[in-house]
């Protein structure tokens, strides 16, 4: 499936491109043909070698071999300007905007257009800005401020700014990471109409059904080989799991019989403030029982966070009572929480879960390193924290060269997996999961996903909040969907779909009509 | 799949682990990684030799009347002998490594905290301070109750003045560079006033205190080797063994990588932050009354010293661990001992150590320069050690 080097519309070749970390090797004789007007989706686990070769493309890193063809011309990029220069644009994961800028001034931002030698040529600037979002039927105001606009615009405006700079191809890094089920719509139409209008498309993504929606052809990489290559009418989910893992995935978690038990956990009228002192969470009740997923769905940012950082201590309680088991723990500080065998696996795992620069077995014993065994009085135990370490490091697969090395150095995957190694281990009753799998790959959803069904029959009440819908709906017994702080409905799981709870979480239903 | 319970022990039967990906990278030897860790450090203090070299032959047409290309060799080849060319040298050298090791401590154990503690040349000022009072004070008594009331005295009193910044960070959010800052322009006044006025000598010609009898620190080596150097030697261990061997030192180190990672894990970042910069302000204090109590004899009221700044620097060039602090303040304490003898020997003045000192510095903040020049990449450890100082700079209060 090496590509023909003389195909005329092959914008993008790579070839045979090598790249060695020491004791890995990231890149491996990778190939890949992109053509103009195709969306060509890159498939493969965190870690598989996507990003290194993107960082290629990019000339944010140099290839030990092979070689990079724009137009069938051999090119050597020198950094993201020679890149930008040369037509490749990318859109980050994580927006490379500045959010106290104009639209218009992020977009300029690295090509300013000048008037003059000391002066920007701004009216210039916003009468392309506009006409360019016209063309897609967007209404672009290039002096809003980016950090007003929701994360669907600012995608836009990051998509804006790769074709004001003329590219050609356009590499996208997992666009719908924290999208809505509608903005990924909307998205993919843009996408489409890019194809049409004869960009080169670069689709980076783990989510299979996206994929298959969506590109024309699909690569999968996999420990930073090419293992195949599909059109999306030769494949379904279940060949590129397979493909991607080297191992066949059950992609849909089977949740099983539930036995809901008693009450472990009560809300009861919640009210919660954000930083700022504005009310984000408004009179919030909700109960989850012994051996019971109860799941949040949510668009971000509708106060799914406060809430869950109120119920582990984190933020203050304006007003309200939380119950754990039938003891009140409003308030309650998080060690104390923990000794009450509470586990929390959060959205944000750089911000709560994880310090970076510590080796892992810090990481792993961080919310326990004050007592026995990992301490006596105040002298750290290194044996008993080091051997623990290993113990779940084994047990939960976190792939590692040693229980030593920093936390820093492993894969989005494997850092959540410490994340939830630490956070499963032990005596728990109740396990709050704010978007456990935000970003990581088939391999691992999966592994995280049984083992917390895993910890549902053993008796613990999960609280599951993820604005990933197909998370909520398949793990959660019942789901609450959040909509501007309040829980506007609770839905059976098993006799809900997709479209009911969507809905509910772009519009809050009839429920918010009632109450305002 | 297999059919009964889920357990973590089907689970892992089910997903083996996959020992091969990444391919075992084994971790370096101690050697290896200590060489690695002292590339950076050492290749600073190797260019900025050469930067003092060039300017030591600029301005020797100047000094001399013509250009002397071998005025380098003679003026380092004095320093070393300054500095551990003798036995009185080397004791020169850790007398005055002394307060740079003890206040460098203080500055290094706020970056581990993720706090910038510039505040240490005020804490050293009052340190040295109450340290001066209480021996004049205990003027009566013998040596052997003088010196613990001085020394711990000089210790308090530094610890409250680290106190300060540090309450203030942990409440309202004040930015310790910015208070610890002030609190030295204050310290400066406090030391000016009193050593001037209540406590001002009699007999002295200019404006000092007393000078200090039964508490002055016993000489234990060569002329002017005090016991303060012991001090410093203790310290060094000590805080080590606090910030890698301690729960407490786990919480700081914790507090200073991630502070909200520190809070969810049931940490106190304001206890901690008021904790870490009372030790460091206790560490700045011993320095200052081991100086005081050791090698000035008195405190002035204008006393000439940059030791709490140059504390900054060595800190910096020690990455902030206890251990390299030592080795840092070594140095600078070797090219202090050993630059009277420079100026002799090279006619070079003895402020070139400070001009040397500041290239050291630059060259670190501009560590690219040095890693282009010795084709040093970055290294895992250096990029850890680091992010925690260059933290303190921008961080806002924690919570």
């Amino acid at each position: 499936m090496t590509a023909d080097g003389r195909n005329p519309a092959a914008v993008l070749e790579m070839r045979g491109i090598t790249k060695r970390y020491p004791g890995v090797v990231a890149n491996d004789d990778i190939d890949l043909t992109v053509r103009s007007g195709e969306i060509h989706a890159l498939l493969g686990e965190n870690g598989a070698g996507k990003s290194t070769l993107m960082n290629i493309l990019y000339g944010l890193a140099a290839p030990d071999a092979g070689e990079i063809l724009l137009d069938g011309t051999p090119v050597d990029i020198d950094g993201p300007n020679d890149a930008i220069r040369r037509g490749i644009s990318m859109v980050h994961q994580h927006f490379m905007l500045v959010p106290s800028l104009s639209v218009a001034e992020n977009i300029l931002l690295g090509d300013e257009p000048m008037a003059n030698l000391v002066l920007l040529d701004r009216r210039a600037a916003a009468r392309r800005i506009r006409e360019l979002g016209a063309s897609f039927g967007w209404e672009v105001n290039p002096d809003s401020a980016v950090g007003s606009l929701s994360v669907g615009w600012q995608q836009r405006i990051e998509i804006l700014k790769a074709l004001y700079r003329k590219a050609r191809v356009l590499v996208l890094d997992e666009p719908t990471a924290s999208l809505t089920p509608q903005e990924t719509r909307e998205i993919f139409d843009v996408l489409r109409r890019l194809r049409s209008e004869g960009y080169a498309i670069i689709f980076i993504s783990h989510k299979l059904y996206e994929v298959l929606e969506v590109a024309d052809r699909i690569t999968v990489i996999r420990r930073g080989r090419v293992v195949g290559s599909r059109r999306p009418s030769e494949t379904d989910e279940d060949d590129l799991a397979e493909l991607m893992v080297g191992r066949e995935v059950q992609l849909t978690v089977d949740r099983g019989e539930s036995h809901p038990g008693e009450p472990m956990l009560t809300v009861t009228g919640l009210h919660v403030q954000d930083d700022r002192g504005r009310g984000v969470v408004h009179d919030v009740s909700l109960e989850v029982r012994v051996g019971e997923i109860f799941g949040i769905a949510g668009v971000a940012g509708n106060g799914q966070d406060e809430l869950v950082e109120a119920l582990l201590g984190l933020r203050s309680v304006s007003s309200g009572k939380v119950n754990l088991g039938g003891r009140a723990v409003t308030g309650a500080s998080p060690r104390r929480l923990h000794q009450l065998g509470v586990g929390f696996v959060p959205a944000d795992r750089h911000r709560y879960g994880i310090v970076l620069s510590f080796p892992l077995t810090d990481n792993l014993c961080l919310n326990d390193y004050y007592h026995a065994p990992f301490a006596r009085g105040m002298v750290r135990d290194d044996d008993a924290i080091r051997s623990y370490a290993d113990t779940l490091i084994t047990q939960y697969d976190v792939r590692t060269h040693s229980s030593a090395a920093f936390a820093g150095t492993l894969s989005g995957g494997n850092q959540q997996k410490v994340v939830v190694a630490r956070e499963f281990d032990g005596e728990l009753r109740l396990l709050v999961l704010d978007q456990p799998t935000r970003g990581l790959d088939v391999g691992s959803i999966e592994f995280i996903h049984r083992q917390v069904i895993a910890k549902r029959d053993s008796g613990v009440a999960i609280l599951l909040v993820s604005a990933e819908l197909d998370e909520v709906l398949e793990l959660s017994d019942r789901i609450g969907v959040m909509f501007r702080g309040r829980i506007v409905q609770v839905l059976d799981a098993r006799k809900t779909n997709r479209e009911e709870v969507g809905l509910l979480m772009a519009t809050g239903g009839r429920a918010t009509e009632a109450a305002s | 799949m297999s059919e009964g319970p889920l357990t973590t022990e089907t689970l892992q039967r089910e997903h083996p682990p996959q020992a091969s990906v990444p391919e075992r990278r084994r971790r370096l030897p101690p050697l290896r990684r200590a060489l690695r860790i002292l590339l950076l450090p050492a290749g600073a203090i190797f260019l900025a030799l050469l930067v003092g070299a060039a300017i030591m032959i600029a301005s020797s047409p100047l000094v001399r009347g013509s250009v002397n290309p071998m005025l380098p060799l003679t003026a380092y080849g004095a320093l070393v002998a300054g500095s551990v060319g003798s036995f009185n040298a080397i004791v020169s050298t850790l007398v005055q490594a002394t307060p740079l090791v003890l206040a460098g401590l203080a500055v290094g154990v706020g970056f581990k905290a993720g706090l910038f503690n510039i505040g240490a040349q005020g804490q050293f000022l009052m340190g040295g301070l109450a340290a001066a009072a209480m021996g004049i004070a205990t003027a009566g008594l013998p040596p052997i109750a003088a010196i613990p009331i001085s020394v711990a005295a000089g210790m308090v009193a530094g610890m409250a003045y680290g106190f300060v910044p540090g309450f203030l960070k942990a409440y309202t959010g004040a930015h310790e560079v910015v208070t610890t800052i002030m609190l030295n322009y204050v310290a400066i006044q406090v030391v000016a006033y009193v050593a001037s006025g209540p406590l001002r000598g009699e007999t002295a010609t200019f404006a000092r205190t007393e000078t200090i009898t039964t508490a002055t620190l016993p000489v234990i080596a060569g002329r002017e080797g005090h016991i303060g150097i012991l001090f410093a030697a203790i310290a060094v261990p000590v805080i080590a063994w606090l910030l890698f061997r301690s729960t407490l030192g786990f919480e700081i180190r914790t507090v200073g990588a991630n502070p909200d990672a520190a809070r969810y894990a049931g940490m106190r970042p304001r206890v901690l932050i008021m904790l870490t910069m009372s030790v460091a302000g206790l560490l700045a204090g011993l320095a200052g009354a081991t100086e005081i109590l050791g090698q000035v004899g008195h405190m002035p009221a204008a006393y000439a010293t940059a030791v709490g700044f140059d504390a900054i620097a060595v800190a910096l060039l020690g990455r902030a661990h206890p251990v390299g602090i030592l080795f840092a303040g070594l140095l600078f304490g070797a090219m202090r001992a050993g630059a009277g003898l420079m100026q002799i020997q090279a006619g070079i003045p003895v402020q070139m150590v400070n001009v040397l000192q500041a290239v050291i510095l630059f060259f670190l903040a501009a560590e690219l320069i040095v890693r282009y020049v010795f084709r040093v990449r970055g290294a895992g450890v250096e990029v850890a050690e680091m992010q925690t100082i260059t933290r303190s700079y921008g961080e806002q209060a924690a919570k």
